[in-house]
């Protein structure tokens, strides 16, 4: 089977969540039989993992014909093959000349999130055209709502079914306040596809009955996490003995509740001093959250290491004895799982997707700190629920692996197809 | 002639309250009283109610021909006093027919039974659990149940120690083997225990599977039940049906016509012959055909039939270390409050809250989401309770002193055997032409012993 895919991040240049999920989900279903990915990043760094699958950089697929020796092509992209560039040169299907385009005739991208958002998605789209009449495939794979333009785009060129794979909403984001215009790219893409992935429950609720979709055409595809590579398995945590570290680790942003974990920690201050509080992390709100943690008096136990990276996560993960992470609305939350691969003891939010598939460790609501207080006590002083949560958690999640979820994407591909 | 004993098991917790860490040492309340008045009240009326009048129906119909056992725990009995006074005026009745026979159980419904330092607290709690038997009904139990019916040899030898002449538990087939229940046994540690086991097929066929429409034998009809036990082999002779009384209402509602089967089954059974017995009868009137090991606990619960529910996993035995690490505490705490909230605190379903296994019929935990929800409350209130337990003692006294006043205690058991066994020697030696004398006198002593402890 061949799948185009279209996704915005890919490891190792990640900027959220999103970037690893594609990466774990391409190469679960990179190992199913017969199976050929072409992946679609609008700026490949050519540092990227292409052993199970082939990746197409938006930026060096042209949409205005330029003539252009195969030596030049190889000086200028080195990871690309100058007869694909010639196969999508002979594919061109518009004049667009009037567009901002190199000297191969290729556009530009940036990769991120930058201000001009929407004339990049639009241009992904543009130039997804120009794959989609090139290559040969049997479906489509678009990830989150920057792509669903191309998505929809490559449909229309090819005939071929499109499946929408929902990373997050607008909704999520935004805890209700949607942006009108990414609502309509959101609402669009679930619009014309033919099939909707959501990574949980909770998110096919809101893809149900905020984008009024059919129910049968909505299916939950749950995230997995790649096991640790050894050089992090390898780290030794550096505890005290005296003392309870509990981390929170994201974004210091609305979505991520954390003015409840602030609250939760002066709860459990006000009983026992033997624990540290530590939110690790960057986002609008981490002033205010300062800010909270000086007016109830734990600013001496309460830190704010600021925005970790790499090796840093997983050290300062292991170095902890509780992982909290009180998302008022997550649609995944992948950060749980790896801090139980890291044999942490995790408390979340009901309200994150991964409590669905996650049964060894403590779930509360994210407003209710007194019972999040009450987990946090109680990891610390019981040593035997720290152990159940530490042995048992961290075999939960060993079990949770992107093969499974390959397999499952696989299926709902013959599915789609009539297969 | 083969007889049915029916036993029903009468218990309800005191159900815990939400208690958050931060209530430990302000509020020394644990418990829900709306929860505890609700939930009595709707197990009284759907199940505890019409059951008994059912079986006091049943008794006074048959002239003496049903018999029917019951067990109630301490617990239970005093939330039926305070919230249900009707049942026990029901139970009183019905002891006053003299077709029913009350067992004792430990007063908690608590599992000290399986902790090696709470021996003295599981006797203890027992014989109160008699004493209040016998000041309610008029009769003292000579046949004990434990809590959830846990058995294994050092259990058996402990009950036979207090004086019981039979235990019920159990015919988990891990245990049996080849063996049938079908007869009675005896402990292997003390012969002078009697042991009826389970039917566990035919006590889940009512209790479990009655109202269950996907099952082969439904609707179950009491001639067709009845059947299936008058046509058991002729040697087996003893059935024992043993289940919760509230799977009559609740477990199986009303509607399913419980009841209704539940009536039949006296003339049903006066057709085939068969009998009913209460378990001293069956205890004074067979023979025990073999004696039972039991190495490792077994119980009626779940698939397992171990104590795997209450012990599976780390939670469950800290839990239940830090509880019975008092035990010697309360025993010479002079306060009343900590010893009842100990008798409440004890329950084994407090323990069950907590455990983490795949249970295919399916749990409830009351007010508690999760297992580290129940264990996470529990410690809560276990520690502020440790902390009154210690509070409680008399003045001057501490834990230390307290261990050697028992170390004193048990070295002058021992010495006191060394003096009797000297004394029988001396007495043996002093009339060697008499040798009935002192064998008669032998065991005189070695019950004097056991009273003395």
């Amino acid at each position: 089977m061949d799948v185009l895919m279209f996704g915005w991040e890919f490891p190792p240049h990640i900027l959220g969540g999103l970037g690893t999920a594609s990466y774990g989900l391409t190469r679960g279903l990179a190992k199913q039989p017969d199976m050929n990915i072409t992946f679609c990043l609008p700026k490949p760094w050519g540092d990227e993992d292409q052993s199970f699958m082939k990746i197409v950089g938006m930026n060096t697929v042209p949409v205005v014909y330029k003539d252009a020796d195969a030596g030049y092509i190889k000086q200028r992209h080195p990871w690309m093959d100058p007869q694909d560039y010639y196969d999508f040169r002979n594919h061109i299907y518009a004049d667009f000349r009037y567009m901002n385009t190199d000297d191969l005739g290729c556009i530009g991208f940036s990769g991120r999130y930058p201000d001009n958002l929407q004339e990049e998605i639009n241009n992904y789209s543009i130039v997804a055209g120009v794959v989609a009449r090139t290559r040969k495939f049997d479906i489509i794979h678009s990830h989150d709502w920057l792509t669903y333009p191309a998505g929809i785009h490559a449909k229309q060129v090819s005939g071929k079914p499109l499946v929408i794979h929902v990373h997050a909403t607008d909704f999520d984001r935004s805890r209700g306040n949607v942006n009108p215009v990414v609502y309509a790219i959101e609402k669009n893409g679930m619009d014309y596809a033919d099939h909707i992935m959501c990574v949980s429950e909770l998110t096919r609720q809101t893809v149900i009955n905020k984008y009024h979709q059919d129910p049968r055409k909505v299916s939950t595809m749950h995230n997995a996490v790649e096991p640790l590579p050894q050089e992090i398995a390898d780290i030794v945590p550096q505890k005290k003995p005296d003392e309870k570290v509990v981390t929170f680790l994201g974004r210091i942003t609305m979505q991520k509740g954390p003015e409840y974990f602030v609250e939760a920690a002066a709860l459990v201050l006000r009983r026992t001093r033997n624990i540290r509080f530590c939110m690790a992390g960057s986002g609008d709100m981490m002033n205010a959250m300062i800010r909270l943690a000086a007016e109830r008096g734990i600013a001496d136990r309460f830190h704010f290491p600021g925005f970790m990276k790499g090796r840093q996560v997983y050290e300062c993960l292991k170095a902890s004895d509780v992982y909290i992470m009180p998302s008022v609305s997550e649609p995944f939350g992948i950060s749980p799982l790896e801090a139980m691969q890291c044999e942490v003891p995790t408390i979340i939010s009901k309200q994150s997707g991964c409590a669905e598939i996650l049964d060894k460790c403590i779930k509360t609501d994210y407003w209710d700190i007194n019972a999040m207080a009450d987990a946090i006590y109680s990891i610390c002083t019981n040593p035997s629920l720290y152990e159940y949560l530490k042995v048992e958690g961290k075999k939960e999640v060993d079990a949770i692996t992107w093969d499974k979820v390959g397999e499952r994407i696989l299926n709902r591909y013959k599915q789609v197809l009539g297969w | 002639m083969k007889t049915i004993c029916l036993y029903f098991e009468i218990h309800q917790i005191v159900h815990l309250k939400r208690y958050r860490f931060f209530d430990i040492g302000t509020d020394h309340y644990y418990y829900d009283d709306y929860a505890n008045e609700t939930s009595i009240s709707n197990i009284a009326n759907n199940s505890y109610i019409p059951a008994l009048t059912t079986l006091l129906d049943m008794v006074n119909e048959s002239a003496g021909q049903f018999k029917v056992a019951f067990s109630i725990s301490g617990v239970g009995l005093e939330q039926l006093e305070q919230y249900a006074p009707a049942v026990v005026e029901l139970l009183k009745k019905l002891a006053d027919t003299g077709c029913c026979e009350f067992l004792a159980e430990p007063y908690s419904h608590g599992l000290a039974s399986l902790s090696e330092n709470a021996a003295e607290n599981f006797r203890d709690e027992t014989m109160r659990m008699c004493d209040k038997i016998q000041e309610l009904f008029g009769q003292r139990p000579k046949v004990f149940r434990n809590s959830s019916l846990i058995y294994d040899d050092e259990i058996g030898a402990k009950v036979a120690d207090m004086g019981f002449k039979g235990v019920l538990t159990e015919g988990a087939k891990h245990i049996m083997g080849w063996k049938s229940p079908h007869y009675l046994y005896h402990c292997c540690l003390n012969p002078d225990l009697k042991i009826l086991l389970r039917d566990y097929k035919l006590s889940d066929d009512i209790s479990l599977r009655f109202s269950d429409t996907s099952w082969e034998s439904y609707p179950l009809m009491a001639d067709t039940y009845m059947d299936w036990i008058a046509t058991l082999p002729e040697q087996d002779q003893i059935v024992n049906i043993f289940m919760e009384l509230c799977a009559l209402g609740i477990y199986q509602p009303l509607d399913s016509h419980i009841l209704d089967f539940l009536k039949a089954l006296p003339s049903c059974a006066k057709q085939r012959g068969v009998t009913f017995s209460t378990p001293s009868e069956i205890i004074d009137s067979h023979e025990s055909v073999a004696p039972l090991e039991v190495p490792y606990p077994m119980s009626w619960v779940d698939e397992e039939r171990d104590i795997s529910c209450w012990q599976g996993n780390v939670m469950q035995r800290e839990a239940f270390d830090k509880l019975y690490s008092v035990c010697d505490l309360i025993r010479v705490t002079p306060d009343r409050h900590v010893k009842q909230d100990w008798d409440y605190l004890q329950a084994s379903n407090n323990f069950r809250f907590m455990t983490t296994k795949n249970n295919s019929v399916g749990m409830n935990r009351g007010i508690y989401e999760s297992p580290y929800d129940a264990f996470t409350n529990y410690m809560n209130i276990l520690g502020d309770f440790m902390n009154r337990v210690h509070r409680s003692l008399p003045a001057g006294m501490d834990i230390e002193e307290l261990n050697a006043f028992q170390t004193t205690i048990q070295n002058q058991d021992k010495k006191i055997q060394a003096l009797e066994k000297q004394i029988q020697r001396m007495k043996a030696s002093a009339t060697p032409k008499a040798p009935k004398a002192p064998k008669e006198a032998k065991p005189k002593k070695a019950a004097a012993k056991k009273e003395s402890k």
